[in-house]
């Protein structure tokens, strides 16, 4: 032991700094990441060929998000009818949900081998971080060519725009075009409303005064579980909507101008939901709750109203049939709603892409008027409703389709709110339970996002 | 390696055995041959750890969001594990798990496989040692969504606690930021109590029967019995519990993934968590790659410092 001991730490110390030396100059060669410039290897400018016939073979890989239900039919359907119009064309479909999709597209992005098409989710975090990465490529030329840039309204467009360098959106570059729309409002039990005697919210106070009577009667208000995090920022989004006013949250979302998360307006809305936690209106244990017990909970008629996507009516159209309502709240009586919401996810075209022109010949077939139609008949609620949707008089649907037609066209569509920065979804999601959990004050709520905010802000 | 210099080689071989000084002189040289037949071990280690863990170690090096160019960071991503509070509460949560994990698991099995060694030779042993051992079987995501539903506002728990009348007590376990770790922690004390017991039963048939028998003429009770006969016979056990369950306890990713996504606010944020999330959902990569980095060193000195608590070779 004794002659061995001065040895073995030697050759121990030997290994180790050959180890460190390898790593180190392992560092310091290279970075992590692409080099500098990316060659893009396919053309992305230039004349656009509309036919897919004169393609030759091609194998199309798509990556979407449509797992639910309506979604998938309409998708599935869509693809099968253009490669019945392309034979030539071959679709190879990855469908993943939401969630899945958002942790796996940077990676199939900065492979060899990307995909064609993706669905990317507009904002900083996802579509702005491919952008800067030029993983994307704008869709401006195939706008011009099937007409997308007159078809779509402009705030729908300018939702899927950014500047070439990413840091800058709402502007620039066209990165892809959305199928459907969606938007957070207020679902209603008609039954129970009409016993408190009350219409249908249209304002946030009316909506408030609804919360008070029904809790007063004894009936739940609202159905509300945040277990899993994300309707939180749907609630706060659409108190802070009609709170602070669409251009201030366009400003806080978008980045532009120099609004505050500390603002007046979001202090407000930060104070009402507070308030209606304090007072109950959010039923008991709402953080141990998730979203489907909440909307199961509301479709069993155990509360007044539920605060929800309207992609929800799905689920609740069939429980409810005709004693579901849905309407969109406007800051006061009488001007159209604001609230949040957006469309669907964009369709995309990647920079790596070969076949750039089948792709956007595929994704027209999805948003012209018969891919809409071919949405709306599987029960989603397309972007750009056809003339000749109607759904029936009564149902959820036609409430939806009208309360989306008057917020989309009457420019009351607000960002969801996790767009403003990488890391918001986290920070807003945990800060939102802890102020209607009461472990955080409104004010102390508010200079928590603009902390998060600010650091993105210099970040960039 | 310490006890071999303890024990003189000369004295365990047969006296006719050739010594075997001069081999070992010679085996101070570096014997490349050994290495040789090492060598595909070490190449799959390298490969698929060695490799990974020197990336890791580099990227964490650097700002980067997984796609785009990355910049030199420096320890950048490291002072930010000091400085951000919500990281610092990770690391916390994490040594408040090991408590759940490891301490309880193991404490409340010593008792059980004291208790059960006393009742002498009990029937279906093997049956009982199986069900006890069930919840290291069943896969992670299946145990959280089960006791997702134990805990929920009108899970089973709140239930029972209302049909005896503690109505005050009842809570969204998960949803209430003084409760949500702990019912985490408890979780894992279920999931660790059965591996912990089928251990110990083990080690405790290996002590020999004589100790026993010695302490019972001496006049030992069973307190006193325990003390010194069975724990010292589990020393080793012990230390393989609490390597096992603290690494359990540290690496806990699944369990919060599943039950809570890391709330209700950042009560149950743990780093393997926020590893996961900064990689793959908030664009953090390198940050997500220092906090793996500074994690696994955690579990690396805790692992060092638990073998410390290993017996020597010549004590057993």
């Amino acid at each position: 032991m004794a002659e061995r001991t001065p040895r073995r730490p030697r050759r121990r110390l030997i290994a180790a700094a050959a180890l460190a030396t390898g790593v180190l100059t392992g560092v310091a060669a290279c970075s992590p990441g692409p080099s500098g410039e990316s060659a893009t290897s396919a053309k992305t400018s230039g004349p656009v060929s509309t036919d897919p016939a004169k393609a030759g073979k091609v194998t199309l890989t798509v990556w979407d998000q449509n797992t639910d239900q309506g979604a998938n039919a309409s998708t599935e359907a869509l693809n099968k009818a253009f490669m019945a119009k392309y034979p030539n064309v071959t679709i190879k479909r990855v469908s993943r949900s939401f969630a899945d999709l958002k942790t796996t597209l940077k990676l199939a992005l900065s492979s060899a081998n990307p995909p064609d098409v993706v669905q990317a989710n507009q904002g900083y975090p996802d579509m702005g971080a491919f952008v800067k990465a030029k993983l994307l490529q704008p869709v401006d030329r195939y706008a011009k060519a099937y007409g997308w840039d007159t078809a779509f309204p402009s705030q729908l467009l300018d939702l899927n725009r950014f500047s070439p360098d990413g840091k800058t959106w709402e502007t620039g570059n066209l990165y892809g075009v959305s199928q459907t729309g969606e938007i957070i409002g207020v679902y209603y039990n008609k039954a129970k409303l009409k016993s408190l005697g009350l219409p249908p919210p249209t304002t946030l106070t009316g909506f408030e005064t609804a919360l008070a009577k029904a809790k007063a009667s004894g009936l739940q208000p609202l159905s509300y579980g945040d277990a899993d995090k994300s309707p939180g920022i749907h609630i706060f989004g659409v108190v802070q909507a009609l709170a602070a006013g669409k251009s201030e949250v366009r400003k806080l979302v978008f980045d532009e101008g120099d609004a505050k998360w500390t603002d007046s307006g979001t202090l407000k809305a930060a104070t009402t939901l507070r308030r209606w936690a304090d007072k109950g209106y959010l039923g008991s244990g709402f953080n141990g709750k998730s979203k489907d017990q909440a909307v199961d909970s509301f479709g069993q008629g155990k509360s007044l109203f539920l605060l929800e996507g309207t992609w929800q009516s799905a689920v609740l159209a069939p429980k409810m049939k005709k004693n579901v309502g849905f309407t969109a709240l406007g800051p006061t009586a009488g001007q159209p709603p604001v609230t949040q919401g957006g469309e669907g996810l964009a369709w995309s075209v990647t920079s790596k892409s070969k076949h750039s022109d089948v792709a956007g010949a595929y994704i027209d077939f999805l948003v012209n008027k018969n891919g809409m139609k071919a949405a709306a008949t599987h029960g989603n609620l397309p972007a750009l409703p056809p003339a000749d949707y109607k759904p029936a008089p009564g149902t959820v649907d036609a409430d939806i389709l009208t309360q989306w037609k008057a917020v989309s066209e009457k420019d009351g569509l607000l960002p969801y709110l996790d767009y403003t920065t990488p890391t918001f979804y986290d920070t807003l999601t945990a800060a939102v339970q802890e102020l209607t959990a009461g472990h955080l004050t409104p004010k102390a709520f508010t200079s928590r996002l603009q902390s998060d905010y600010s650091s993105f802000q210099n970040s960039r | 390696m310490a006890a071999t210099a303890h024990r003189p080689t000369a004295r365990k071989r047969p006296a006719g055995a050739p010594t075997r000084e001069p081999v070992r002189r010679r085996g101070r040289v570096i014997q490349w041959k050994g290495y040789l037949y090492a060598l595909p071990a070490l190449v799959v280690l390298t490969v698929f750890l060695l490799v990974p863990l020197g990336q890791l170690v580099q990227i964490s090096l650097f700002h980067w969001d997984g796609i785009s160019v990355s910049t030199w960071a420096g320890f950048d991503n490291y002072t930010e594990i000091a400085r951000d509070p919500q990281l610092r509460a990770g690391f916390l949560h994490s040594f408040v798990l090991i408590l759940f994990f490891s301490v309880i698991p193991i404490a409340l099995a010593l008792v059980l496989a004291a208790v059960t060694t006393r009742a002498g030779r009990l029937r279906g042993v093997s049956v009982f040692r199986a069900m006890i051992f069930l919840p290291q079987v069943v896969a992670m995501v299946v145990t959280a969504t089960a006791w997702t539903a134990i805990y929920a506002p009108d899970g089973v728990l709140n239930t029972a606690l209302r049909a005896i009348g503690l109505e005050a007590v009842a809570r969204p376990w998960l949803g209430d930021f003084s409760t949500a770790l702990p019912a985490v922690g408890l979780i894992g004390t279920w999931l660790e109590i059965g591996l912990c017991l089928v251990l110990f039963i083990a080690g405790i048939g290996q002590i020999p029967a004589e100790l026993y028998e010695a302490a019972k003429l001496d006049g030992a009770g069973a307190v006193r019995e325990f003390f010194a006969v069975t724990l010292p016979g589990l020393r080793g056990q012990i230390t393989v519990a609490l390597t096992l369950t603290v690494i359990a306890a540290l690496r806990t990713f699944d369990l919060v993934y599943v039950a809570t996504h890391g709330g209700p606010g950042n009560a149950t944020s743990l780093p393997a968590y926020e590893v996961y999330n900064r990689a793959f959902g908030t664009g953090q990569v390198g940050s997500a790659c220092a906090i793996a980095v500074t994690l696994t060193a955690v579990i690396l000195l805790l692992t060092f410092l638990i073998t410390k608590v290993q017996p020597q070779e010549d004590e057993t």
